[in-house]
């Protein structure tokens, strides 16, 4: 295997976290690693150098990007009733944050988690968004003050009700 | 302990928990934290988020690699068929295709590319199975039918002239697509098989070809020009690619 497939290669299960993060449903998310892959080797050739990993997570972030906007214009496919597997009572805790994500706007979850789950610099997020490194911190500062009041507000609200 | 001369801003507060704070200006931060519980408190929550998200997500990063992720599989799937002025890669889908999301069911949403190409399937498996009404305007009234089409679909709707394969214009149809109208063309051959041309905006203006497939059928897509080609058939691959590189040459010099 070539060195660029390797390297290709050893960010798979990085992508897969990253992509299961963005995108929430495990299919879709795998379909957008899936993509990425196939991108980026059909690619080989013109790849000059430079960092392959911020490369890839360019990639997969507009790829979801895209896939966000034609779904803009579908009708929204919604589970009657809460059954995933996921959302069962062991990992209440991660239930929350992941429903926390999905109340974010793409932007600032793409930055969220760039840069907390991934480690990725400003700089490396703000050149895979395509942005300013000051726009890069404004949407990370405003996806943790809100992830933060989901968090905040949740937690008490369901012991009230209950 | 000093206090700090410049007062710490929101920013050096995030630049301190992600490691990108000057080291020079590290002791400030802790400093002024040990001073305003309100910001340490915050700076705190923030671990707490980073620490959630790494309980709920590294799980996944562990995971045994699917087999269609495989480096090896995807390399080997076909590349040939580099192709007129675009270069057409054909990628086949491996587990996921077309019949694995139907089967998936509707709580999950497919990626745009496949959302196309379903909703060209479907129109294909419903129509070519109708035996009285498969079309709208017969394929008699081929020069009505292309001016109606086009007219309303708004890019250039022409039906590609496909007696070299042995396929006679059935008629058209319109139909509503992804984003807007969509046309759909049925040919068929002496012998009864049917083949479906579906256009419509494309999502993007790429251009690279693609091969889905179902369980009794398939279909070709591409893009060209932001409007989107389906053609659709049986399964036999070599004849649908012989159909496809026809309605492809046609649009291609349509110019459309």
């Amino acid at each position: 295997m070539t060195a660029f497939r390797e390297s290709v290669e050893a960010m798979i299960p990085a992508l897969r976290r990253y992509a299961r993060a963005l995108a929430r449903d495990a299919e879709i998310a795998d379909d957008l690693v899936q993509d990425t892959l196939v991108r980026a080797l059909r690619s080989e050739r013109l790849f000059i150098g430079g960092d392959i990993k911020s490369w890839l997570y360019t990639i997969l972030t507009n790829l979801n990007k895209n896939r966000r906007r034609s779904l803009a214009r579908r009708p929204q496919h919604l589970p009657l009733l809460e059954n995933n597997p996921d959302a069962s009572g062991t990992e209440a805790e991660g239930r929350d944050i992941a429903r926390a994500l999905a109340t974010l706007v793409e932007e600032q979850r793409s930055v969220l988690l760039l840069v907390m789950l991934e480690g990725l610099s400003y700089r490396e997020v703000a050149d895979i968004q395509g942005v300013p490194i000051g726009t890069v911190m404004s949407r990370l500062a405003r996806a943790r003050a809100h992830v933060k009041a989901y968090l905040d507000g949740e937690r008490p609200s369901l012991r009230r009700v209950k | 302990m000093t206090e700090p001369q410049i007062p710490v801003t929101e920013d050096e507060l995030h630049a301190y928990v992600d490691g990108e704070l000057p080291a020079e200006r590290r002791e400030e931060v802790e400093a002024w934290l040990a001073a305003h519980p309100d910001d340490a408190a915050r700076v705190q929550s923030w671990r707490r988020m980073a620490a959630d998200l790494h309980a709920r997500y590294d799980a996944v990063a562990d995971e045994p690699i699917p087999a269609r992720l495989e480096i090896e599989r995807l390399v080997q799937t076909p590349r040939r068929w580099v192709y007129g002025a675009i270069a057409a890669t054909l990628v086949a889908f491996i587990g996921g295709g077309v019949a694995g999301w139907t089967a998936h069911g509707a709580a999950s949403v497919p990626s745009a590319f496949q959302n196309f190409t379903a909703d060209a399937l479907e129109a294909h498996r419903l129509y070519t199975v109708e035996v009285r009404h498969p079309v709208e305007v017969p394929g008699s009234e081929r020069v009505h039918l292309q001016q109606w089409l086009t007219k309303r679909c708004g890019w250039q709707v022409r039906a590609p002239e496909l007696e070299t394969t042995g396929l006679k214009l059935v008629g058209g149809r319109l139909l509503p697509g992804p984003a807007g109208p969509a046309s759909f063309l049925m040919y068929e051959s002496a012998s009864g098989e049917r083949f479906t041309v579906y256009t419509a905006r494309a999502p993007t203006e790429a251009t690279q070809m693609r091969y889905a497939t179902g369980n009794q059928d398939a279909a070709l897509f591409w893009a060209d020009h932001g409007v989107g080609y389906v053609v659709s058939g049986g399964s036999d691959r070599d004849r649908l690619m012989q159909v496809a590189r026809l309605v492809y040459d046609q649009s291609e010099k349509d110019g459309s």
